[in-house]
């Protein structure tokens, strides 16, 4: 009897067993080859208001004007980014696979070596003009300098104790552009304005710790400060709940940081990682799609830009908003040209 | 029917019960089939069907060479985190500190690697292990010295070291010892490389897996051995089982802690050997994410037995991949939820589970004894 039963048990878990690898065979959806994209983000995923949740955001973009269909993996540790391109770039139905972040670079040259036949794209890829990109690798970059000075000249003209700051998140080349920027904006408009600079570290924690953020900022406040741009992610955090507490402005980066303290934020240098994804998307689903270059997203692309809505418009005089617009058409004829360093 | 006469076929139950297959290979089987049934009911709940992401992840893991090699190498670093608190474990010590053992000793395989080139691969390959194995031996070191000499407890400071570790090698990654724009140290010699499997199979063709894995099982093998058939071990274990027996029976018992400890440390600080000289050849700030921690629930489930431990490092490993694969259909949190299920499952299932069919049968005999 209890041998019967325990026989019984194991047809049952054998042919269940059997059940799903059958089911493996058949089990995918035949979606027709290359018409997907798939997209791996940056570690932190998405939810983080920032640069992951604007990718994001792309995706659904193309979703609802291109009818695209999307896939997209949140990977864990470090080797999890170069199995999660693999993991997607295997699929049949997917051709075009973006990686978010800097991080991506090593990983995702590699990956588009093995995958001749299928598109990447990486978002702030560190591009190496001395390295040749594989042609069906796209880097897409930012002009971050050229929305930094824009706030930089905003900052600049309305500053009433002509001093304003900058905080930074890690010390490295890609925060120091927006550094640059800025400070060649807040400069051009207003050549005695003081410029009170700070980072929050020189590793990746620099840009999770608000608390650091919020005592650099109240320090840069009492020194007379009346203006803080922040680039510094989660850390930035900090700087607005600085400013709500001392009642003076600060400046958002990335998205629309309106929210983290209505009446406070002056204004956001948006980086359009949206507006990237979805470009890429849309040059590729017309055939478009050009490998093995850096694709840069500056003012004229609409990839950089600063927030002037129904919330800040109160905040900011119309004829600094006009000298500004002023400023951006300089930049896109070429009659500025905004430093990165 | 008499109760006499049904004895003996009770007893051979019981013996099919403790029969090391039983024990060691069934019930954890039968507790990730019953685990896989109440992940089922998470997957249902998010709205997607259960059999689509279960032949997902079985067929991408175990389906293709590829996949294979995906979660081997995976599976590699656990067996070593896996051994070596398998190994303290045996000594009566909880080394929650594997984490930060693994970082110190891939760092320093890392930074000796970088180093040293111009070195033969015969003497550099030698070395980047020594280096690794110093690095971990001597973070465990540390709190079984404080624990043999102060009796200071090892949970409380191989955690506290599991802090400075992190905290050390993040600094030095990324203040002394970064390629600029990047979290990662500069290559390692190419002396220093471990082959991948994919240099020699094609059907491995990218995936990571190299000869590290082999370090692992001879790692495995020499845990054994040691444990288990020298005199060494012998005190280890006595140390593990009473340590005052022990004292009493002439074997010092601080001695034991301390080497105990630093061993485990050097086994968990091979796992640069996977990373650093067989995957990407150079040190990343952090390229772990709690396979020091997955070492515990592998020495758990792997009965702290070195083969047992590959056994789990294999589950764990697949795993680990596996939830990788099926992310595209189901969120990140969920997968976490899935392996965490998985866990709880295999490593509480052999008590409820011996107990559930003990009864079973106690009442199936009971009713033909009436």
């Amino acid at each position: 009897m209890k041998k019967g039963f325990s026989v019984f048990l194991t047809v049952v878990l054998l042919s269940g067993a059997a059940f799903l690898f059958e089911s493996c065979g058949k089990g995918q959806p035949s979606a027709s080859p290359n018409s997907e994209v798939g997209l791996v983000f940056d570690v932190g995923g998405r939810g983080d208001k920032s640069f992951n949740d604007a990718a994001y955001q792309g995706l659904q973009m193309a979703k609802d004007s291109l009818g695209i269909k999307y896939q997209y993996i949140e990977p864990g540790g470090g080797s999890d980014r170069e199995s999660a391109l693999r993991q997607l770039a295997n699929q049949k139905s997917i051709g075009l696979i973006f990686g978010v972040g800097f991080i991506f670079t090593d990983d995702i040259t590699n990956v588009a070596k093995d995958f001749p036949d299928k598109k990447f794209a990486c978002i702030d890829y560190s591009y190496d003009p001395s390295k040749p990109l594989p042609p069906n690798l796209i880097a897409i970059e930012f002009r971050e300098e050229e929305g930094s000075f824009l706030v930089g000249a905003i900052a600049g003209l309305m500053t009433k104790t002509n001093t304003v700051g900058f905080i930074g998140g890690m010390e490295s080349p890609l925060i120091r552009k927006f550094q640059a920027g800025y400070e060649a904006g807040v400069k051009y408009v207003n050549p005695k304005a003081k410029i009170l600079v700070a980072y929050a570290g020189v590793t990746g924690e620099a840009f999770k710790n608000p608390a650091k953020g919020k005592e650099l900022a109240l320090s840069q406040y009492s020194q007379g400060a009346d203006i803080i741009y922040h680039a510094a992610g989660v850390t930035g955090l900090g700087v607005f709940e600085a400013a709500r507490e001392m009642k003076k402005y600060a400046i958002g980066v990335d998205l629309d940081q309106w929210n983290e303290a209505p009446g406070y934020v002056l204004t956001s240098m948006v980086k359009k990682g949206n507006v990237a994804v979805y470009d890429i998307i849309k040059q590729w689903k017309e055939n478009k799609f050009k490998g093995g270059t850096a694709e840069v997203f500056g003012l004229k692309d609409n990839g950089v830009d600063f927030v002037y809505d129904k919330n800040n418009q109160p905040l900011i005089p119309e004829s600094v908003y006009q000298k500004v617009e002023a400023l951006r058409l300089q930049i896109i004829n070429g009659q500025i040209k905004v430093p990165t360093q | 029917m008499t109760a006499k006469k049904h004895l003996p076929r009770l007893v051979g139950i019981t013996s099919v019960l403790e029969h090391p297959i039983t024990q060691n290979f069934l019930i954890p089987l039968f507790a990730v089939v019953l685990s896989f049934a109440v992940g089922a009911i998470f997957i249902v709940m998010v709205g997607k069907n259960p059999f689509e992401v279960y032949s997902i992840l079985f067929s991408q893991t175990l389906g293709s060479t590829y996949g294979i090699g995906q979660l081997l190498f995976k599976t590699t670093p656990l067996i070593f985190a896996g051994l070596s608190v398998a190994l303290c474990f045996r000594a009566g010590l909880f080394n929650i500190g594997a984490e930060g053992q693994l970082q110190i000793g891939a760092f320093l395989t890392a930074l000796v690697g970088m180093k040293t080139f111009g070195v033969p691969f015969y003497l550099e390959i030698p070395l980047l292990m020594l280096a690794g194995m110093v690095g971990g031996g001597l973070w465990g070191f540390i709190p079984g010295y404080l624990k043999a000499k102060t009796g200071a407890h090892e949970v409380i400071n191989t955690i506290m070291l599991n802090f400075i570790a992190t905290a050390l090698v993040s600094y030095f990654v990324t203040n002394l010892y970064n390629v600029p724009a990047t979290v990662h140290t500069p290559p390692i010699s190419p002396a220093g490389r471990l082959p991948r499997f994919d240099a020699f199979v094609s059907g491995f063709q990218g995936s990571p897996v190299n000869f590290s894995i082999f370090v692992a099982l001879i790692a495995a093998l020499f845990v054994w051995y040691y444990v288990d058939r020298t005199r060494y071990g012998y005190e280890l274990r006595v140390v593990g089982l009473n340590s005052k027996a022990a004292e009493y029976g002439g074997i010092s018992v601080s001695k034991n802690i301390i080497l105990s400890m630093t061993i485990g440390g050097a086994i968990a600080g091979l796992v640069g050997t996977n990373f650093v000289m067989g995957y990407k050849y150079y040190f990343e700030e952090g390229f772990s994410t709690g396979t020091g921690f997955m070492g515990i629930a592998v020495a758990l489930l792997g009965n702290n037995n070195p083969f047992g431990v590959i056994l789990a490092a294999l589950l764990f490993g697949m795993l680990e991949y596996g939830g990788l694969v099926i992310n595209t259909m189901v969120p990140k949190e969920l997968v976490s939820i899935l392996q965490a299920i998985v866990i709880i499952f295999v490593i509480s299932s052999n008590k409820i589970f011996r107990k559930i069919l003990t009864n079973f049968l106690k009442k199936r005999t009971l009713s033909i004894n009436d």
